[in-house]
């Protein structure tokens, strides 16, 4: 995984509440075996407008993701979290993320940030005013700034470190295998296998 | 201090547990399916990492199969490939695959049930949201993504942090016609998509108590709609018969040793829950959707919803998105609302009791004009259960399909997909915008409301339906 510590680009600010992740990525494109070339599909029923906000001129290159309550809910699919990456997008800013989306988020390095949705507002604003403008999302300060914003962020300090590290989380895991064997040894006969013994 | 039945299944399945780090989580049984796996077994390929637990691991073919002529090669070569890709990995790592036509073949969540995998206090994954499903049994069941299906493989753990519990207790009875579909759907209604993030729910209470196991598993597999990755439901008398000489259920002694554990997992009572929500079952009535989120619920009997009723601002903006989208009105009954297709299938309503359901209500009578009806059960074993009691001519009599077992229109990967403009009434999970295809409006639904609706032509529940009935034999 790539490491993150802090991001500067400009944002597209996306004013929609529970942007599920069959929107994020529809169906048909998951039929692909790889983990990229999913940037056309990213949103792609919304793209056909021709003036939703991802489409418009002074969008291309942004980076960071502004969107309302209730991001990546539905499907597990970690598709969704590729297209974001194949797109371009380095973070993502909302006042409330679905679980598993912020699980695989974090597990690939783009940065997931909740904020208050009142800051939210106020980067909707900075940010539809003046396209121009530059959000920073640091990870080592958990702090998002723009002009005039500064607001702090939480984020578990084990997930912060392995983001931080651009560490594989296998790789921690196996680190602790004389553990996973001691709980092997013990567990109770009757509990199911699939392949007979 | 007592604890939840979440509390117990988590607490018997922590291989390690430090100061600030997740809890290192053992994983009982790992199910796979084709759309999900792919980038996984690269990862292992790229690492040489092998399956840590082949006998923990199973997988199938479900999301992207064709319902269809399924003896012939897949007509979609991006599909067709996927699926060999899936055949390819398993051989490779020497994972138990049933493939399309095998007998066992279904929707993973289906599967893993009806071989007697899915069992009361183990934690079981997969890559799919829906695996909440198996909650139904007292597992603690959730989706992972594609990152951590390889970290499954590879480790057959999971670091995770502590999710908070939430019980919702369903007392009372459920009035007739009113179905477990009805119930979670209300549920969602009322504490909202976001409502369950970061809770596992315990459904508990008389009217759950009463649910068969194929119930409870409509209710689990819907706990992700309102966020929670996980929802269960205390192993009783109900569970254990259900699980009682299935081909993977534990035998003898193993069975006695297993019941006694499993007799274990209830919520003790002076356990606490972090929130709680109490929802009366008699005052429950058929619970379909209008809008484009699974909260966006009504009982059959209301009308659209006016956006401008919402107090909050992004909830309104949110309604009006849905009403332009679903093509509604605000203030139109929802019973006036015709559709083009009705569904019935996935892995929340295509099991065995669901087709019976839709097929009690079909028969003798006909599909109403203009309306295709599709019919998908959950697994192979389920459309063999169904032909042995006839269920599949009763459908094919009243005008509606039958098909073969996969996710089908559920999702719409596969062939079994709405046109732009197109409105279902649908069984499955989710009414997400293009969810069943491109343009495609949704409406979820029961299996007896879908049924109601084929024949009638738009939204209605069983209790619409005139004595129209053609005799038997005539």
């Amino acid at each position: 995984m790539e490491a993150f510590t802090t991001h500067t680009g400009r944002a597209v600010p996306l004013r929609r509440s529970n942007v599920d992740t069959d929107q994020i990525i529809p169906a048909h494109w998951l039929k692909k075996v790889t983990r990229d070339g999913f940037e056309d599909g990213l949103f792609e029923a919304w793209r056909k407008d021709p003036e939703f906000v991802l489409n418009r001129p002074e969008r291309t290159g942004a980076t960071v993701l502004v969107a309302g309550p209730d991001f990546g809910t539905g499907s597990s699919r970690e598709h969704a979290v590729w297209a974001l990456q194949n797109y371009g997008f380095k973070a993502v800013i909302s006042s409330r993320f679905a679980d598993i989306f912020r699980g695989n988020s974090l597990k690939n390095g783009l940065l997931t940030v909740v904020l208050d949705q009142k800051v939210v507002d106020a980067l909707w604003e900075l940010t539809e005013q003046d396209p121009t403008a530059e959000v920073t999302v640091d990870l080592e300060a958990r702090e998002v700034r723009a002009q005039g914003i500064v607001a702090s962020f939480e984020l578990d300090e084990n997930s912060r470190w392995r983001l931080l590290n651009g560490l594989d989380d296998i790789s921690i895991t196996l680190r602790n295998e004389p553990d996973i064997a001691a709980y092997e040894a013990g567990r109770p006969g009757y509990k199911p296998r699939t392949l007979q013994a | 201090m007592g604890r939840t039945l979440a509390e117990k299944v988590w607490d018997d399945h922590v291989v390690r547990r430090a100061e600030g780090e997740p809890d290192l989580l053992y994983i009982d049984l790992h199910l796979l399916h084709e759309v999900t796996s792919p980038q996984a077994f690269d990862g292992l390929r790229k690492n040489g990492r092998q399956v840590r637990r082949l006998d923990l691991t199973i997988a199938t073919e479900d999301h992207n199969t064709p319902t269809l002529d399924i003896d012939k090669p897949i007509a979609d070569p991006v599909s067709r490939a996927q699926l060999e890709t899936l055949r390819k990995n398993c051989a490779e790592f020497g994972v138990r695959l049933h493939p399309l036509g095998d007998v066992e073949q279904g929707v993973v969540h289906v599967v893993g049930p009806q071989l007697g995998l899915t069992q009361p206090g183990t934690t079981v994954v997969c890559g799919d949201s829906h695996t909440s499903t198996h909650g139904a049994f007292g597992a603690l069941a959730f989706g992972i993504g594609t990152s951590q299906v390889e970290h499954v493989l590879a480790t057959q753990t999971l670091p995770l942090a502590r999710p908070k519990t939430m019980a919702i207790t369903v007392d009372g009875e459920l009035p007739e016609g009113v179905t477990a579909k009805d119930l979670i759907l209300a549920i969602i209604a009322r504490i909202g998509t976001g409502g369950g993030q970061g809770y596992i729910l315990e459904y508990r209470g008389s009217a759950i108590e009463k649910l068969s196991m194929e119930a409870r598993m409509t209710i689990c597999n819907m706990s992700i709609e309102a966020g929670a990755r996980a929802g269960m439901i205390a192993p009783d008398e109900t569970t254990f018969e259900y699980l009682k000489g299935r081909p993977h259920a534990p035998e003898g002694a193993d069975w006695d040793a297993a019941v006694e554990y499993w007799k274990t997992l209830r919520t003790d009572e002076d356990a606490v829950f972090d929130a709680e929500v109490v929802i009366k079952a008699g005052e429950l009535s058929p619970f379909v959707t209008w809008g484009t989120n699974p909260g966006q619920g009504a009982p059959l009997s209301a009308s659209v919803p006016d956006p401008a009723s919402y107090e909050d601002a992004s909830e309104r903006l949110a309604a009006e998105k849905a009403l332009e989208y679903m093509g509604l009105e605000a203030g139109q009954p929802l019973r006036s609302i015709n559709v083009d297709t009705v569904f019935v299938g996935s892995c929340t309503n295509g099991r065995i009791e669901d087709l019976r359901a839709a097929a009690d209500l079909l028969r003798g009578r006909k599909v109403a004009d203009g309306v295709r009806m599709l019919v998908v059960p959950g697994s192979a074993r389920v459309g063999l259960q169904a032909v042995s009691e006839g269920l599949d001519v009763v459908f094919k009599e009243a005008g509606a399909e039958w098909r073969h077992a996969g996710c089908s229109m559920c999702l719409g990967m596969n062939p079994d997909q709405l046109a732009p403009g197109e409105r279902s009434a649908s069984t499955s999970n989710r009414n997400f915008e293009g969810r069943q295809g491109k343009g495609g409006r949704t409406h979820l639904v029961s299996p007896q409301v879908a049924a109601a609706t084929a024949v009638l032509g738009h939204l209605a529940s069983p209790a619409d339906l005139t004595d129209d009935r053609t005799p038997a034999g005539v």
